[in-house]
């Protein structure tokens, strides 16, 4: 309890010093300081409610360090650090009060969604503040604002990208990959000897630097998405392999004996049985290589493509020094990435709805 | 051992495939020729001819063979810039580039896996940061970030970090999720029984961490680190695409622009070496560290 007092007496003294600090300079930004008034005691309670040694923490540290950070000295820069401290201190707060509270049911799930928003957002927030404070050049990093209008202007350019690069490159090139790696590891499981010589081989190679090839294969398939699909499918081929022979193998004696009992043919053992079986791990490979697809058919347009393309407008525009428009591809890169991962748990949830993994939540 | 043979003859089977395929690919080349000098050819002129072009589209693997031994040793111990002849290693050869590309990949991979274990022993200790950061940190592996690896490098030389560290920081954050989530999970191997059992102790969270987590913890860790060892080259190469200079990133787009298709074979057979002995690197690592522990292999 002791501990608790002085951790608490602490943090009003850490307090007391950046209202001095905050005091001290202006008369001009009163709104600012009553602002941030209103968070400092917002984040006070709250901060004491739940952890104090990390509301000291987090305020000592970043008010000095927002201080040290900030270029131009004055009021504005203080108030601002201040400010910018005092948000994260509640966020962070709020996050903790949040992820302690004993919840259950729909309010636990909803936690769940809450926590992680809260602090995206306060990321977000404290990149815009940190770009607006100190003044750094857009060529170097532009705000998130900046990001956001930047990609709400230009949304046919980003979606004809979208479409050359993710539609036609990555998905043509992870359907045909895939499903070659699928029909290869069907056609190879009748042979014990061939599956002990392929699955070293496939999971070296999937360890290796396949995008490296993308070279190559833009001078074989030309600069259209056909070469990026080539890459694609390079890629996800060997992880999908190594995983489906895996799961073919993961039946259980007893179940293949009762197959045999039943005098089940091979087809009729691998339909009704081996291939749910190996569900699991089918779908952990397609999860896996759709972050690899999304990666080759960008690279791959590094080494040469139409005048459209995600790729082709990172390198130019970086090229160009418009960086806006660089993050603003980058968004839709990792909105079309987790789109397209959320899509295959989704059906992975309902396919392998038996599975321990899915169940019990 | 008894996996030697079905591998070798797979390995064979794919040196087969590849020669055919270098004859295929290669024969339209030499018929074009010969239609152009207004001589007709057979097979028996064009096979031998199309395993030996200068600029094939397929080369045949003993091209790649010799070009890779006389990019390494040759050049080295021979060619005027070679590190017998002048002491350092040649800008022409690959052991240079390969030795850039390595240093970059193994800073990058002890930074990210050095943070990754510090934020994963965070997480497991702390609620909020388990609630607020861990689904980041999954959602982020689905993010193509090594796609947009040359734009963070052109854009931190352009504010005057260049050199080894942006390619290093690029290695560092690809080799730096997958050992979170392996870490947080190895932390949380241990079950009910065993921190029971530290409870009657009196252990503390430290003890807790030193005497049982982290040590339940090391099969994941090792796991996991393969994954980000071979992402962390992944991403070195690919951020060496836009720098001039040396690294096999580099020689891969020099080579895809002047057309030097037996060198990019050559560069990728060195980058496919790098890999296999990294990931082996840390198996053989692995291997020590789990029987001294007393894990049974």
């Amino acid at each position: 309890m002791s501990a608790r007092v002085g951790g608490s007496l602490t943090v009003l003294r850490a307090v007391a010093v950046s209202v001095a600090v905050l005091l001290a300079g202006s008369a001009a930004l009163r709104h600012e300081i009553a602002l941030v008034a209103t968070f400092l005691a917002l984040g006070l309670v709250v901060a004491l409610a739940v952890r104090p040694w990390v509301g000291l923490l987090v305020l000592g540290l970043a008010v000095q360090q927002g201080m040290l950070l900030s270029g131009n000295p004055g009021p504005f820069a203080a108030a601002h650090w201040g400010q910018v401290v005092l948000v994260w201190l509640l966020a962070w707060a709020g996050v903790a009060l949040l992820s302690e509270a004993p919840l259950t049911g729909a309010w636990a799930r909803m936690r769940g969604l809450a926590v992680p928003a809260i602090f995206g957002v306060t990321l977000l927030w404290l990149w815009e503040m940190v770009v607006t404070g100190t003044q750094v050049s857009a060529v170097i990093l532009p705000a998130p604002s900046a990001i956001a209008a930047r990609f709400a202007t230009s949304t046919p350019v980003l979606w004809a990208d979208f479409v050359q690069t993710f539609v036609k490159g990555a998905l043509s090139g992870y359907a045909i990959g895939c499903a070659a790696a699928f029909a290869t590891a069907i056609a190879v499981d009748r042979s014990p000897f061939l599956q002990r010589g392929l699955l070293p081989v496939g999971n070296f190679v999937a360890a290796l630097p396949i995008v490296g090839i993308a070279p190559i294969l833009v001078m074989w398939f030309g600069f259209d998405w056909q070469s990026k699909a080539a890459v694609v499918v390079v890629m996800v081929f060997f992880p999908m392999l190594v995983n489906t022979v895996e799961g073919l193998k993961a039946t259980e004696p007893m179940q293949r004996d009762l197959m045999a009992t039943y005098s089940a043919s091979y087809w009729q053992a691998l339909l009704k049985l081996r291939l749910p079986a190996a569900m699991p791990f089918v779908f952990n490979g397609l999860k896996i290589t759709t972050t690899l697809a999304m990666i080759g058919a960008i690279v791959a347009e590094f080494f040469g493509s139409p005048v459209v393309g995600m790729g082709f407008r990172i390198s130019t525009e970086v090229g160009r020094l418009g960086l806006d428009m660089v993050w603003s591809e980058i968004a839709v890169a990792a909105l079309a990435g987790s789109a397209f991962y959320g899509v295959v748990a989704l059906i992975e949830k309902g396919v392998t709805f038996w599975h321990p993994s899915q169940r019990g939540r | 051992m008894r996996n030697v043979i079905p591998v070798l003859s797979v390995v064979l089977a794919i040196v087969a495939i590849w020669y055919l395929a270098a004859i295929w690919m290669n024969a339209q080349w030499e018929r074009d020729q010969a239609a152009r000098a207004g001589v007709t050819i057979g097979w028996a002129e064009i096979v031998p001819a199309t395993l030996a072009q200068e600029r094939p589209v397929l080369p045949a693997p003993h091209q790649v063979a010799q070009e890779f031994w006389a990019l390494t040793w040759v050049e080295e111990t021979e060619g005027r810039r070679g590190i017998v002849k002048s002491g350092s290693l040649s800008n022409r050869g690959l052991v240079l580039h390969a030795w850039v590309t390595l240093s970059a990949t193994a800073l990058g991979f002890i930074i990210g896996a050095g943070f990754g274990v510090l934020l994963a022993i965070g997480i497991v200790y702390n609620r909020a940061m388990d609630a607020s950061v861990m689904p980041w940190a999954i959602a982020s592996q689905t993010i193509p970030i090594v796609a947009i690896a040359p734009m963070i490098i052109v854009v931190l030389n352009s504010v005057g970090i260049s050199g080894l560290v942006p390619k290093a920081l690029i290695a560092a954050y690809l080799s730096f999720f997958p050992v979170v989530v392996g870490m947080v999970k190895g932390l949380r191997s241990p079950d009910h029984m065993q921190l029971d059992l530290l409870r009657t102790y009196n252990a503390n969270g430290a003890q807790g961490l030193w005497k049982l987590r982290l040590p339940a913890s090391m099969p994941y860790l090792f796991a996991s680190m393969k994954v980000g060892v071979a992402a962390s080259l992944v991403g070195t190469i690919v951020a060496e695409l836009p720098l001039g200079g040396a690294g096999l990133g580099t020689r891969l787009l020099a080579g895809s622009y002047y057309g030097q298709t037996i060198q990019i074979w050559a560069t990728l057979i060195v980058a496919a070496l790098l890999a296999a002995a990294m990931v082996g690197l840390v198996g053989a690592l692995q291997a020590v560290v789990l029987r001294r522990m007393g894990f049974a292999r």
